[in-house]
């Protein structure tokens, strides 16, 4: 499917979805409490059938943090980026996608471990890299004690 | 006195408790310091659950201190085995957003190197998985054999290990005025050097009963798991950047992407024999045509990136390296994330091992072909 296809597919599977082309690839905000459902028909669906979750990231914003979800189709070789914005920074919540496909489990723990993000029904959630008393190193207002990083 | 009886107990009523080993950090087949928390019944697998972080380095948070010309040099440090990959992953990406158009010589030079760094990375592979199973020959022919790359490199670039040679706008140096005389001798002698290694391993009897048709991963599950790279090419997931989205040179080149049905620890394993012959032909159809000119274009020292996203997917010795940079128009990105190949890789062992006895995890594993730099970022 080419990238004004899947913008159009898109934009008929769920109207309230913010789509816009980004350099290369076609990038789409959700809302926050559709987000499980739309996943499953990104899944799905055979005119989608995005079947393999290639790359999920978490991200720091001044009012909100992300999860950016790149997902590639193997049948039709089209890739697409899913972005959703948590509600605020006290207490981000998505939900979690492992259950449509299983590679989303270790990687929603590192945007946990790293940013804070609690996913909700994830099967065996744990912070992966840092003990328990860490920060959430990847947030824009961590205090770097150690001074590893400085600016 | 009491009647002497005889009990005879059959298998299913002697009952043991399932028990828990921490297989790490520092055992000697995982390769470095990874820990895996096995559950087991007997012998048998029930349950794995790694365990990382333990040279977690932050290089994502230090990225973001960086600029753009700083941070390649640093992404050699995580995938050591495929440093040159890391480092032009974040070259291409910087390139890409800024639309560089690279020199044609440092393309060639650059897959030339990729392929290079392949064969090195799958021979340092192939004589660790033979002495995880018990073969120790196989480490003195893998390591004696990958020194000659090595050298071909450290002529070059000043480095065997972290080459730090491919840089936004082109590589750092130009070749050596020896390059192509040595690595033509170097293609010329593995390619007599590598049925040797099909002689020793593959046709052993004894390291074919313990990986034919052990730890079976379908393409369904390749897929499902993100496994890439010739772990996921195995089970028949045709996952090749360097076929899907080709880069630098590889849309010049003729090559099969090789893959396998079976899925199983001696496909995974043959695969990567089979692609060691498949990068000694790509070196051989770049190397007489390096074309003239410069090898990188002058770029400044600091480049502020324009306001957007870029993602950026190469293909490494263990699948697909991916870089993904949010920049918000300064010199330093905003955020920067790696798909490193080894993360999604590790997490898949899980479901292969259950059921498979213990010195079967081994093997499995070692076809993973886990780097923990890698995993651990």
């Amino acid at each position: 499917m080419t990238n004004d296809s899947l913008i159009q597919s898109i934009s008929s599977l769920l109207p309230e979805a913010q789509i816009k082309m980004g350099f290369e690839y076609v990038e789409a905000f959700i809302p926050v409490d559709k987000l499980h459902d739309f996943m499953l028909q990104m899944k799905n669906n055979p005119e989608m059938a995005f079947d393999y979750l290639i790359c999920l990231t978490g991200a720091d914003f001044p009012d909100h943090l992300q999860v950016i979800y790149h997902l590639e189709s193997t049948s039709h070789n089209h890739v697409i980026v899913i972005k959703v914005k948590t509600i605020g920074r006290e207490n981000p919540s998505v939900d979690s996608v492992s259950d449509i496909w299983p590679t989303a489990d270790p990687h929603e723990n590192e945007a946990f471990d790293l940013l804070g993000i609690k996913f909700n029904n994830h099967p065996e959630p744990r912070r992966l890299f840092l003990d328990d008393t860490w920060g959430y190193p990847l947030r824009k207002d961590y205090q770097d004690d150690v001074h590893i990083v400085s600016r | 006195m009491a009647e002497y009886k005889e009990v005879y107990l059959t298998s299913d009523e002697i009952k043991t408790d399932d028990y828990l080993v921490n297989m790490g950090p520092q055992h000697p087949s995982t390769h470095g310091v990874l820990r895996l928390l096995v559950k087991l019944e007997g012998e048998k697998v029930l349950n794995v659950q790694p365990h990382i972080g333990y040279i977690h380095s932050g290089i994502e948070k230090m990225t973001e201190s960086l600029t753009y010309i700083q941070i390649p040099h640093l992404t050699d440090r995580m995938d050591y085995l495929a440093a040159h990959m890391n480092n032009e992953a974040v070259s291409l990406c910087v390139e890409k957003a800024l639309q560089v158009e690279v020199p044609e010589r440092a393309k060639y030079i650059r897959t030339i190197f990729d392929e290079l760094q392949r064969i090195a990375s799958h021979q340092l592979w192939w004589c660790a998985f033979g002495m995880d199973m018990g073969a120790l020959t196989t480490f003195f022919y893998g390591l004696r054999d990958r020194e000659d790359i090595l050298d071909i490199f450290e002529e070059t670039c000043g480095a065997r290990l972290t080459l730090n040679y491919s840089i936004p706008g082109g590589v750092m140096f130009d070749i050596h005025p020896n390059f192509q005389r040595d690595v033509k001798a170097f293609i010329k002698k593995f390619r007599a050097k590598l049925p040797e290694y099909e002689r020793l391993l593959t046709g052993n009897v004894i390291f074919r009963e313990r990986t034919k048709g052990v730890g079976i991963l379908s393409k369904e599950e390749a897929i499902a798991y993100g496994v890439t790279g010739p772990s996921g090419r195995a089970s028949g997931f045709s996952c090749d950047i360097r076929k899907k989205q080709p880069y630098s040179a590889y849309p010049y080149v003729k090559f099969n992407e090789i893959m396998g049905t079976d899925g199983d620890t001696f496909t995974r394993y043959h695969l990567r024999i089979l692609e060691m012959f498949e990068s000694m032909d790509i070196i051989e159809q770049l190397i007489d045509n390096i074309p003239e000119g410069d090898y990188a274009v002058k770029m400044k020292g600091v480049t502020k990136l324009p306001e957007g996203e870029y993602y950026q997917r190469v293909e490494t010795g263990r699948g697909e390296f991916g870089v993904y940079v949010i920049s918000d128009g300064k010199k330093n990105p905003y955020r920067m994330k790696f798909r490193s190949p080894g993360f999604s890789n590790l997490f898949a062992i899980n479901n292969i091992a259950k059921g498979w006895k213990i010195a079967d995890l081994v093997a499995i594993m070692g076809t993973f072909d886990l780097v923990i730099p890698d995993i651990d970022r």
